[in-house]
């Protein structure tokens, strides 16, 4: 084995979005040397893609707005399975941390008085996004990202070298998470330039790799959301929490290809979308009218809750009634003028048009649900963001479970990786300042060298590319929006075929970027995902936020009670049932007894909520 | 309606490559990107690009496609005429890596370069208040996705390697100019640094950046021109510094 | 090697790969600003045909006519300049106002990109390498001297004014006996308040304009006056280039017209 690159640091951050940038700020702030890890180039990470904006009961816009109204919010939209104290943290903290933001040189959209604007969105009780047209998460990341850069010219300064205390390492990915003696001893990877290997030693690793929608066929995540940091996270013994909760966006446009995955805003249906083709208005005619006369005619179909939507959008694509790409038509030409079209939805218009030449002030367009976020992940401490089980490991982010319970409220993920990313920097630094280091045995590091190497070694093997599309097709269609007990125990069996051959891999070309060989690694942890997945959801005999069963449709207060743990034993992901942590009285005081009556069982109802 | 496209696209590395003939199936509504990933998955399957949203938010994946400096997640097929062969590059203002993989590491360099937003000292976190016509300006140049392909086109470096150590490109002078105009960014001497340390002298002004920005960011008139003026009044214009010594007018610092 | 053949960047031995006809715009720039070069110094070494007394019409390239060597009657705010001659020949009148239009063109933004494009090929289209070894850009004289755009837009609005006068003074016409009445309409009249107009336009969407209204403020919303002033200007400024390209037809069809009239070639026609 040639020499490989080494580098030791206090805090490893693998995932360069919003999470792990704030957790880097805050690792670096406590003085300690920090690395951040990225699949992609700086600054490109999926938070770029969010629009709405961050949730925090600023109460710019409305002075009745707290924390105590945003954590009810947070609660029911979860169905309140959410741990109790990681919504409560939230709820407390975001407008601290969208403030800081201020300070860092973000420009938010503003109010007449000059203070932030805050804007309505589905779920919160009062206008609490924090904004910047529909380019929020863009915000976030560069905001972030230029935070980091003015710590490096701290840096420059007083040490000499811009790099001394913070450094990206963009285009590198992290195939394991090394432990010594039980606990976190560094990380190894690849620059996927030049396929070269790297060691990083550090008693401490942050995971902030976001979510895990490219195990799905139509998603709007990017080709890096393939689930690197839950896998890592498995594999170095932590746990996952409600792998079932996956937000399905019912309206995600499946055609054509250069559009797929890519959602059509909630508002298309609000300003008056027709979802062509139950028990509300029954013809056009009478949707039609609602939106002159909301009294005397039933709400139009499309205006139902997310979940119905998609559950009706499945059914009729299910029973053969969809286009002929699996979906169904959007169209909103029918009912507005062009004019109105792009004035009420200029962005939706203006993407459409430009990405894939579709005109939605002519045509139909064709939608079907797409896979948009996982509320599950790692099981972590709330107040330390630390990963359950093993030391020194550290979650935050979409990667991270419990916040959101069964769904989550638009606008709270970007105020999630502030509030959570920052709380894993200082955990990790409170960690590392007291941590034994502890060398990686030479044995560890040709162990995961060989697995690198491994894919190359075997000739006329397993394409990586057509097992990806395999394992899409089947988390599609089984594990998708609607699932049931029997298509799930189909998808388990076919997903531990694939992984069975999976271990056949084999990689055309050299190591020089070469995407085939990439996507070998990125395929292994989307399959322990998929298989998570569909392990949770087939126990879970409910159907409750994002995870919807046809054979069990209703909530089941007894199911809140419960959170599924998935752990791995090095073969197979293993799934078992684990009490949810009991609401304490205070917050639990902040809900009216009969709200709470179609969430928790008489028992606790009964209890009041634990002292 | 599939049909064939006859496309060239280059592969090969910093030491040699050259243009490949394939012919790929290409369906209505698609762009660029879509048939190069149809090429590596059926065709080349170690083929390198850079890619992330698809949707024209993050910009990975800039290359150059007939020539010219674009997204290819941004470039429809149907803009292409029937029979016209489309020839796809990597960028060639950067070093090259493989095939249509460019090593844009100048571009973080830069950006490391140009001095940090700095917030007043006496303005504590929710105390800031600004109002929506002094941040609109700024706000444009936050658009950026930093796709680099500004930089890519322009002349000044793409055809000049050796100033690539004295120009920052345009998409820091947005990075300054965005600053400069920031309502409460307390750093004095963006405008002087900007022609001394980051080479908004070198800029000509014919404005191939504007042209190829996916944002549609007036880069040469809102920020580029701006700023060359800003520059005069410190710099230049002997009337400008003398008004701002007397008057001590704001604006003109 | 450099630029795009420098050694590490992509082996491509096109200068570009451009497949539309990217020369076209330089090569019709550069065909269209050297004729109106040629028409120009040519109008403005003739020291002839630039005023007409009987029609109200003075040439813009005539105008303020500031020397002793002016034509009777074409002086408006008197003759500071006395007669100037170079190797025996007299400097025409025009050459002494000339200068600051040309300066204003000359350092304006856009021509500037339209020259340093078509003329100096630096870059001859966007991603088409250009053929030059070395580059400074505007950093060191005489590139330099483009930091003067203020003085000259400054200079620009006072001629302005003079044009406008003129184009005023156009709207007269004098009996059998010479005496003037207002209140008549020419084709004449017409192409100087429409010269007048397009030179106007162009002035107020400068660049130079837009950052003296408003564009130098950091802070809009304690100058209400000059942000909304600063919004129309923005608004002109978008169409700079067209003004730009307007105003220059205009001035040259302007002179020509009135060349025509005052050398006798055609009559002015007067409406009424």
């Amino acid at each position: 084995m040639t020499s490989i690159e080494r580098h030791e640091y206090d805090v490893i951050v693998i995932g360069a979005g919003g999470a792990g940038l704030r957790a880097a700020v805050e690792a670096r702030e406590a003085n300690l040397r920090v690395a951040i890890i990225c699949k992609s180039l700086f600054g490109k990470a999926h938070t770029v893609m969010a629009e709405g904006g961050a949730a925090a009961s600023m109460g710019n816009v409305n002075e009745k707005d707290n924390w105590q109204v945003h954590f009810r919010d947070t609660m029911r939209g979860g169905k309140f399975l959410n741990h109790y104290r990681m919504a409560e943290l939230h709820a407390k903290e975001s407008p601290d941390r969208i403030w800081e933001l201020e300070t860092w040189g973000a420009l938010f959209d503003r109010t007449k008085e000059g203070k932030i604007s805050q804007r309505n969105f589905g779920g919160h009780e009062y206008p609490r996004l924090a904004h910047v047209g529909d380019r929020t998460g863009l915000e976030l990341i560069r905001t972030m990202q230029q935070k980091i850069v003015a710590l490096q010219q701290e840096d420059g300064k007083k040490f000499g070298s811009m790099e001394a205390n913070i450094k990206v390492f963009a285009e590198l990915t992290v195939t394991e998470i090394l432990k010594e003696q039980g606990q976190i001893a560094g990380v190894y990877g690849y620059w996927r330039e030049s396929g070269a290997e790297v060691l990083f030693e550090a008693p401490t690793v942050i995971i902030a790799t976001g979510g895990v929608g490219k195990t799905f066929k139509i998603t709007s995540n990017s080709w890096e959301g393939t689930g690197d940091g839950h896998a890592l996270a498995l594999k170095a013994g932590a746990n996952l929490v409600d792998m079932e909760f996956l937000q399905f966006h019912p309206t995600g446009m499946v055609w054509p290809p250069s559009v797929r995955g890519i959602l059509v805003t909630e508002s298309v249906r609000g300003e008056g979308g027709v979802l062509t083709n139950d028990k509300y208005a029954d013809n056009e005619a009478e949707a039609d009218r609602w939106y002159l006369d909301q009294d005397n005619n039933r709400r139009p179909p499309e205006l139902l809750p997310r979940d119905e939507v998609a559950r009706a959008i499945n059914s009729e694509v299910k029973a053969g009634r969809g286009t002929e790409h699996g979906g169904v038509f959007l169209d909103v030409s029918k009912r507005l003028s062009a004019e109105v079209i792009k004035k009420r939805l200029p962005s939706m218009w203006h993407q459409f048009f430009e990405l894939a030449g579709v005109d939605i002030t002519k045509e139909a367009m064709e939608v079907g649900p797409t896979c948009h976020y996982v509320m599950g992940g790692v099981e972590v401490e709330p107040d330390t963001a630390a990963a359950v089980g093993v030391p020194g490991l550290f979650a935050a982010g979409e990667v991270a479970g419990g916040m959101h319970g069964s769904n989550r409220l638009g606008g709270n993920s970007l105020s999630d990786l502030l509030v959570f990313g920052r709380r894993a920097g200082i955990g990790a630094s409170e960690y590392a300042k007291k941590a034994n280091r502890i060398p990686v045995r030479e044995s560890s590091i040709k162990a995961a060298s060989e697995r690198i190497e491994a894919p190359f070694s075997r000739v006329g093997g397993e394409n990586s590319y057509s097992l990806h599309a395999e394992l899409q097709e089947i988390t599609h269609n089984l594990v998708g929006i609607v699932r049931t007990g029997a298509e799930l125990k189909e998808a388990i069996e076919r997903i531990a075929e694939i992984r069975k051959r999976s271990a056949n891999v084999s990689v055309s070309g050299g190591r020089h970027f070469n995407p085939g060989f990439h996507l070998a690694f990125d395929l292994d942890n989307m399959l322990l995902v998929a298989e998570s997945t569909a392990k949770s959801a087939i126990l879970r005999e409910e159907s409750r936020g994002g995870h919807t069963r046809d054979d069990f449709p209703g909530m089941n207060s007894k199911w809140r009670q419960i959170n599924h743990i998935s752990s791995f034993d090095g073969s197979k992901v293993n799934v078992r049932a684990q009490a949810l942590p009991a609401i304490p009285k205070e917050l639990y005081d902040l809900f009216d007894v009969h709200e709470l009556e179609k969430y928790l069982t008489a028992d606790e109802i009964a209890k009041g909520g634990s002292k | 309606m599939a049909r064939n496209l006859n496309m060239r696209i280059w592969r090969g590395n910093a030491t040699d490559g050259g243009l490949e003939n394939v012919v790929v199936e290409a369906n209505e509504g698609e762009v660029v990107l879509d048939v190069i990933h149809r090429v590596q998955a059926t065709q080349m399957g170690d083929l390198a690009v850079r890619w992330n949203c698809k949707a024209g938010k993050c910009g990975s994946c800039s290359m150059e496609i007939n020539g010219r400096p674009r997204l290819a997640c941004m470039t429809q097929i149907s803009s292409f005429a029937e029979e016209e062969t489309i020839t796809v590059t990597p960028l060639r203002a950067f070093p090259v890596i493989k095939d249509l993989v460019t090593d844009v590491s100048f571009n973080y360099r830069k950006a490391m370069e140009v001095p940090a937003y700095a917030h007043p000292t006496n303005l504590a976190p929710g105390e800031a208040r600004m109002e929506q016509v002094d941040v609109e300006r700024s706000q444009e140049f936050r658009k950026c996705i930093e796709c680099f392909l500004c930089q890519d086109t322009c002349h000044v470096i793409r055809d000049h390697e050796e100033n690539k150590k004295s120009f920052a490109g345009p998409r820091f002078f947005i990075r300054i100019a965005e600053l400069d105009m920031h309502p409460l960014d307390t750093l004095r001497n963006r405008k002087q640094t900007a022609q001394t340390e980051h080479g908004l002298g070198m800029c000509n002004i014919t404005k191939c950046c504007s042209e190829v920005c996916p944002e549609h960011i007036r880069i040469t008139d809102n920020a580029i021109i701006p700023m060359k003026e800003r520059v005069v009044d410190v710099k230049y214009d002997p009337l400008a510094w003398l008004g701002s010594k007397i008057f001590k007018r704001e604006g003109i610092v | 090697m450099s630029g795009v053949f420098s050694a590490n960047r992509a082996k491509i031995s096109e200068r570009t790969l451009r497949t539309d006809r990217w020369w076209l715009q330089p090569a019709f720039i550069v065909l269209v600003l050297s004729s109106f070069i040629v028409y120009a110094t040519f109008r403005a070494f003739e020291n002839d045909n630039y005023f007409s007394g009987a029609n109200s019409l003075i040439s813009p390239f005539y105008s303020p006519c500031l020397s002793k060597a002016c034509v009777e009657g074409a002086s408006m705010v008197g003759t500071p300049i006395g007669i100037l001659h170079i190797f025996g020949a007299t400097v025409s009148p025009s050459l002494f106002i000339l200068l600051f239009p040309l300066g204003f063109r000359l350092t304006c933004y856009y021509y500037r990109k339209g020259y340093y494009r078509s003329f100096w090929m630096s870059p001859p289209a966007c991603a088409v390498a250009e053929p030059h070894k070395t580059y400074t850009g505007e950093t060191r004289a005489p590139l330099i001297l483009q930091n003067s755009h203020r003085y000259f837009f400054f200079a620009g609005l006072v001629l302005n004014v003079f044009l406008t006068i003129d184009a005023v003074l156009a709207f007269r016409r004098p009996d059998s006996s010479g005496q003037m009445h207002w209140g008549h309409v020419s084709v004449g009249s017409l192409v100087l308040l429409a010269n007048a107009t397009f030179l106007w336009l162009y002035s107020l969407s400068c660049h130079t304009c837009r950052h003296t209204i408003g564009g130098r403020l950091r802070n809009f919303s304690k100058h209400p006056v000059r942000y909304r002033a600063w919004t129309y200007v923005s608004i002109l400024n978008h169409k700079h280039q067209n003004f730009a390209w307007i105003s220059l037809f205009g001035v040259a069809f302007a002179d020509f017209y009135v060349r025509l009239v005052s050398s006798g070639s055609i009559s002015n026609f007067f409406f009424f």
